[in-house]
């Protein structure tokens, strides 16, 4: 049995995920072999090396993979994939973006958001927004999956795998005309020990602010509710949700949030849950470990005032 | 130019599911049904493209039991011209539909596929990069902006950490995002109106696909309940109670 796991990095330096999929891939005790596929991404390979349980690193560094785009990506993996008996990847935008296409080409099904891995052949993973979880058994010879790295804990960085280049240009039909990045001196959502979420009832994106204090002074992110990011109180990306992040910090404080299904489907599985809200009746309180009916307006600067 | 729109019928959002007592399904007997919400947002941006004067036909197509033609008149209210339904009552794996609406476009040549990123029954979000890979043609998945201009094709992804903006030479495949459009409702001449569009019904065995099996659902079951939380009087029991019980701060 070996697994191949796809790395996740921006170039200059391999996300947090990766190592969580490389610990899921170790539950199946066999060979795990990870692609990096970049650009001028070296430094990522070497710090996948490093990753406990790698056997080699397979890296594809050419430009023409700078961008993470799905098309010809799909056609690297594919090439490589013969040997395999298991694809993995991070729940990740990118990976949903690429496995699909990989899965479609090895003509086998996928299998999204793996957060339990019971044998080589058989994957638990939820549906409808976190209501049901379906244990699937695989019947293909090539198991293909996203992780969600939330489930997972990281492999720690001990080993020295070998790192081997792999010289293979396949060109993709698209062009990247532009790549924005939101720059935060916080942690990633999907990395934090602590998220101070905000839901509509922050009433602007100023009062977002309030929420970035008391996050720092925690040492931890921000997010946001789907109805928070449609206000325009904050981007996008920050989004907590069925549809957005799915997040499993520490401890997670629900600020004026309501606790729609389709936001509580991407916290619920956080150690702690704090919900602070004036409404008695809000559905967060049913999943928060410590509940504040309280106006936020006064309850978080308090807060951070006490913290 | 034809923009074909690949539409699910799933449980209503607002529904809360329950596993059924075997533990072997979501129990989805007479619960409220409707166009998944993804779904939506591609047929109102199809639409879109078609009042902008970029599309001349959106055409619809949904793979599911008879009663989905509700779905497919609901997505012809929005302004979708016509509907195809491939009729089966078997569940089908994203892989499997993919098959299908590849052979579906082998009959309509479609230049742009428009569809949901995932619907909101399996959240697999796998079916438009695999009907893409099928067909050998380049993707935009999780789209919030689109534009067509001189058979190039410029849409906005949303990704972890931001937004990335590509340049698809067409036909393409691009699925939507929430924040791609904010879908209109149909108003009550349209839905009239949707009564008399053409609508034809097809078998997968008619479309020459053959589907094999892939999965076998050993288990459905509800998630872990999370025990029930206290509630606190003030700030100083919440600071209190996280220090000193919870220890996470």
């Amino acid at each position: 049995m070996t697994v191949l796991v796809i790395a996740e990095h921006d170039n200059v330096s391999l996300k947090s995920e990766t190592a969580k999929v490389i610990a899921a891939a170790a539950s199946l005790a066999g060979d795990i072999d990870v692609l990096v596929a970049g650009s001028a991404c070296a430094a990522v390979a070497e710090s996948v090396a490093k990753l406990q349980g790698v056997s080699r690193v397979l890296v594809a560094d050419n430009p023409v993979y700078k961008a993470q785009l799905a098309d010809n990506l799909a056609k690297l993996v594919v090439g490589q994939a013969s040997g395999y008996s298991h694809i993995f990847a991070a729940a990740t935008s990118t990976g949903k973006d690429l496995l699909p296409r990989v899965a479609a080409l090895l003509d086998v099904a996928m299998i999204s958001e793996v957060v339990k891995i019971e044998d080589a052949d058989t994957f638990v993973h939820p549906i409808y927004a976190g209501n049901a979880l379906e244990k699937v058994k695989s019947l293909d010879a090539v198991k293909v999956a996203t992780v969600r790295a939330s489930a997972f804990d990281a492999v720690p960085a001990t080993a020295n795998a070998a790192i081997v280049a792999l010289d293979v240009v396949i060109n993709s039909v698209c062009s990247e005309l532009a790549h924005t990045t939101v720059a935060s001196e916080r942690p990633e959502l999907g990395n934090a020990r602590v998220i101070v979420s905000g839901g509509r009832a922050l009433g602007s994106a100023d009062n977002f602010a309030m929420l970035e204090t008391l996050a720092d002074k925690l040492g931890g992110a921000v997010g946001a509710s789907r109805a928070a990011v449609d206000a325009g109180y904050i981007s996008n990306d920050l989004q907590v949700g069925q549809t957005g992040k799915i997040v499993a910090p520490e401890l997670y404080i629900a600020v004026g949030i309501s606790g729609a299904i389709q936001h509580l489907a991407g916290m619920k599985d956080s150690k702690v849950i704090v919900a602070i809200n004036k409404d008695p009746q809000a559905p967060i309180f049913q999943v928060a470990d410590y509940g504040l009916e309280a106006d936020l307006f006064e309850a978080v600067p308090k807060l951070v005032e006490l913290i | 130019m034809k923009v074909m729109v690949p539409v699910k019928r799933v449980v209503d959002a607002n529904v809360k599911i329950r596993v059924n007592a075997e533990h072997t399904a979501v129990d989805t007997a007479n619960l409220k049904m409707a166009l998944n919400p993804f779904c939506e947002i591609a047929v109102e941006e199809a639409v879109r493209l078609k009042e902008a004067g970029k599309a001349d036909e959106v055409v619809v197509v949904s793979i599911g039991p008879k009663v989905a033609q509700e779905q497919l008149r609901t997505a012809m209210a929005l302004g979708a011209d016509r509907a195809i339904l491939v009729e089966t009552d078997e569940p089908m794996l994203p892989l499997s539909v993919a098959k299908i609406l590849l052979a579906v476009q082998a009959r309509e040549q479609a230049e742009l596929i428009l569809m949901g990123k995932q619907s909101i029954d399996g959240d697999n979000n796998q079916t438009g990069q695999m009907l893409a890979a099928l067909a050998d043609m380049p993707q935009a998945t999780f789209a919030s902006m689109v534009d067509i201009t001189d058979g190039q094709l410029t849409v906005s992804r949303e990704i972890d950490g931001g937004i990335q903006q590509l340049q698809l030479p067409l036909p393409a495949v691009v699925t939507a995002d929430l924040r791609l459009n904010e879908p209109r409702y149909a108003s009550l001449p349209n839905i009239m109106k949707a009564k008399r569009k053409p609508l034809d019904t097809l078998t997968v065995a008619e479309l020459g696909v053959t589907l094999k099996p892939h999965q076998q659902i050993l288990a459905v079951t509800p998630p872990a309940e999370r025990k029930a939380g206290v509630m606190v009087a003030s700030v100083e029991e919440l600071v209190d109670k996280l220090k000193n019980e919870a220890k996470v701060i």
